[in-house]
């Protein structure tokens, strides 16, 4: 699994995220973008922001602290940072 | 607890327990299922000297700003307490703020110094605004090494075994600059006292006592006016122990009720209301024999609490739910917002307090509190010891404005006293609420009088911050107004935005304008986005600079239209 990751682009995790957070929160996949504010475009509060990234962990086999997060409210940013974890 | 009527400041006070109590804990941060640091008040002394020490050596003076930029973790109580002890006055900056509006209030503020966590500070350096910061020393936690600081120093350096100077201030004095909202058009920073926090400090305490061994679960931003109190003052005046968990996911935090034995906790409405839904799904997965059960025993402890709580006979009844709580849990206190009478005797009904009542920062957080002589979920309590509140102008039911006057008022709004003489009124806090006292002395609340909304996550919003995002809008003016505020709807829930609009002459408002609106609205977040629109076809009253004169405006709009004449977004 670990040299699978390592294989994957920014591009990758960027799509994996927002397949993630389509099926997580029943948006059709095509409206999401890397740059969008995942709690306008989703029209989540910081709980369901926070069931997102327990989701996120999972899939990605890492552990992103809220703390180092705050601030962090698009899809590509996000991607980011899962990206240098993996 | 340490008698605070014969202390002057809060460095005073804290640095009076920290000599009573040196041998039980204070501070505990957990990240996860993993302990970070757990320090006794001898420790917590011989951590935050060597700050102090620092600080003081940078040039910290009395009435000096010192800025707190933190998630809610140790090093937040640490540096709170070296402010402190050197005389300076703590500024609290939102943590969930973004970069820009957190550069906006510390250059509101003034501060001098400033404490911030790493990742906070990166962003602060790669927003608008970075050099026009008014910090002149700024410490940094927890930076990677060889990390680029961008002029600021680390925290983790400053090691520093001199005694540093204590400062004494009086009651008097500038404590905190606490900034109660105004990210948008207006910063409103309240100044609050030394004696604000003291006084506070004793009327919560006589009803929810801490003593050595209570275990308080912070999760509250700490820069919040109620987990500064609860999470802070109140348990480190009395000796107990303040549990920072650095993270918000649920199951962590219903793991560290167990493992810590929580007494007490603060959230906001939105958490209650969530911990209700997952109480509320597990008993209905319950078998159904069981869930009859459940009920019963719901029902026989509903009866026997119904004069009195009984935390004893509540977890003797329902042992499940309250081990679930870590078994220790004595109560929750809810605020920042108003919260459904249904959902506080949910709890209630189980056995578990939930310390609601009704306050702001102004008042240095809580004007009154159920005290549970009974418990009532339809009012917001009694006022706390100390807190003188009445009812301004009332109608033939008794409702009028609420008005409040005690020693824990704010002192005035920061280089404003244009807002704090329309907020303090001969000694009266009026902040914009509409109430009645009943016969019991209970506060009841029906709606608010000034033109703003309370999300359940706690945010205040004013809709005039809202308007710039509707700039530029092809209509011929708007305006934003909180729906209750047109019509008094006689209730502190499902408030809502609306967004007046006054098209051109002789045009209609077309099917692209309204589909600008749309997507204009889509931009903000979710607490903040208008719930539909009104089209108004005559000149907004202005004054004679052109600013619109929004209490006319809502008169004119109140008399001719009724609330159903919103069109939904």
């Amino acid at each position: 699994m670990a040299k699978y990751e390592q294989m994957k682009t920014l591009q990758d995790t960027t799509n994996e995220v927002l397949d993630l957070a389509a099926t997580h929160f029943k948006v059709p996949r095509e409206q999401l973008t890397p740059d969008d504010d995942f709690f306008k475009r989703l029209g989540i509060n910081s709980l369901q922001a926070l069931d997102l990234l327990t989701r996120i962990e999972q899939h990605f086999h890492i552990e992103l602290p809220d703390y180092e997060l705050q601030g962090v409210s698009d899809f590509r940013t996000l991607a980011e940072r899962i990206q240098s974890r993996l | 607890m340490l008698d605070l009527r014969q202390y002057n400041s809060l460095g005073d006070a804290l640095r009076a327990a920290l000599e009573r109590w040196p041998n039980e804990t204070c501070l505990i941060e957990a990240d996860r299922e993993r302990e970070n640091l757990r320090l006794t008040y001898r420790q917590f002394k011989e951590t935050a000297q060597p700050l102090a020490r620092t600080l003081q050596d940078g040039g910290l003076i009395s009435e000096n700003r010192a800025a707190i930029l933190m998630t809610n973790q140790s090093k937040w109580l640490i540096s709170a307490y070296a402010v402190f002890f050197c005389g300076g006055v703590l500024v609290p900056i939102d943590y969930k703020l973004t970069a820009a509006e957190q550069i906006k209030l510390l250059q509101h503020s003034k501060a001098e110094f400033l404490i911030v966590e790493y990742h906070l500070w990166l962003a602060i350096t790669q927003a608008e605004g970075f050099g026009k910061l008014p910090t002149r020393t700024v410490l940094v936690t927890e930076a990677p090494n060889n990390a680029e600081l961008s002029g600021a120093k680390r925290w983790e350096d400053f090691t520093d075994s001199r005694e540093p100077v204590f400062v004494p201030r009086e009651r008097r004095d500038p404590a905190c600059i606490v900034y109660s909202s105004g990210t948008g058009g207006r910063p409103k920073g309240c100044v609050l006292t030394h004696e604000n926090y003291l006084e506070q400090c004793m009327a919560l305490t006589s009803l929810y006592p801490f003593w050595p061994g209570v275990r308080y679960l912070s999760i509250l931003p700490t820069n919040h006016a109620i987990d500064f109190m609860v999470g802070f003052i109140g348990p480190f005046t009395c000796g107990a122990t303040v549990v920072h968990l650095r993270t918000l996911r649920p199951e962590f935090i219903r793991e560290a009720f167990t493992k810590y034995q929580i007494t007490y906790m603060a959230l906001v409405p939105m958490v209650l209301k969530n911990l209700e839904k997952g109480l509320r799904q597990r008993f209905a997965e319950l078998p159904k024999g069981k869930r009859t059960v459940l009920n019963g025993l719901i029902g026989v402890n509903r009866a026997l609490t119904r004069r009195r709580p009984n935390v004893k006979l509540s977890r003797v009844l329902l042992p499940q739910v309250h081990q679930a709580f870590g078994g220790q849990l004595r109560a929750l206190f809810v605020g920042g917002a108003f919260t459904e009478p249904a959902t506080l005797q949910f709890f209630y009904d189980l056995g578990i307090q939930v310390g609601n009542g009704y306050g702001c920062t102004e008042a240095g957080t809580a004007i009154t509190l159920n005290d549970f002589k009974p418990f009532r979920a339809d009012t917001v309590g009694k006022p706390l010891p100390g807190m003188e509140v009445k009812i301004v102008n009332p109608d033939s039911e008794g409702i009028g404005e609420v008005a409040i006057r005690s020693k824990t008022l704010m002192s005035h709004y920061l280089d404003d006293p244009e807002m704090t003489a329309d907020t303090i009124v001969n000694g009266w806090l009026v902040p914009g609420d509409l109430g009645r006292i009943d016969s019991a002395g209970h506060l009841q609340l029906f709606g608010r009088k000034k033109n703003m909304i309370v999300t359940e996550e706690g945010k205040n919003i004013y809709p005039e911050d809202i308007e710039t995002y509707f700039e530029g809008l092809s209509v011929k003016e708007f305006c934003v107004f909180a729906a209750n505020y047109l019509w008094p709807a006689r209730t502190m829930i499902g408030e809502q935005l609306v967004l007046v609009v006054h098209p051109e002459p002789a045009q209609p408002l077309t099917a692209q304008v309204v589909a600008n609106i749309a997507e204009r609205n889509r931009r903000l977040l979710n607490y903040k986005r208008i719930s539909g629109y009104l089209v108004w076809d005559r000149d907004f009253p202005t004054t004679a600079s052109m600013k619109i004169k929004r209490v006319e405006l809502a008169e004119q709009i109140r008399q001719t239209v009724e609330r159903s004449a919103i069109v939904p977004l």
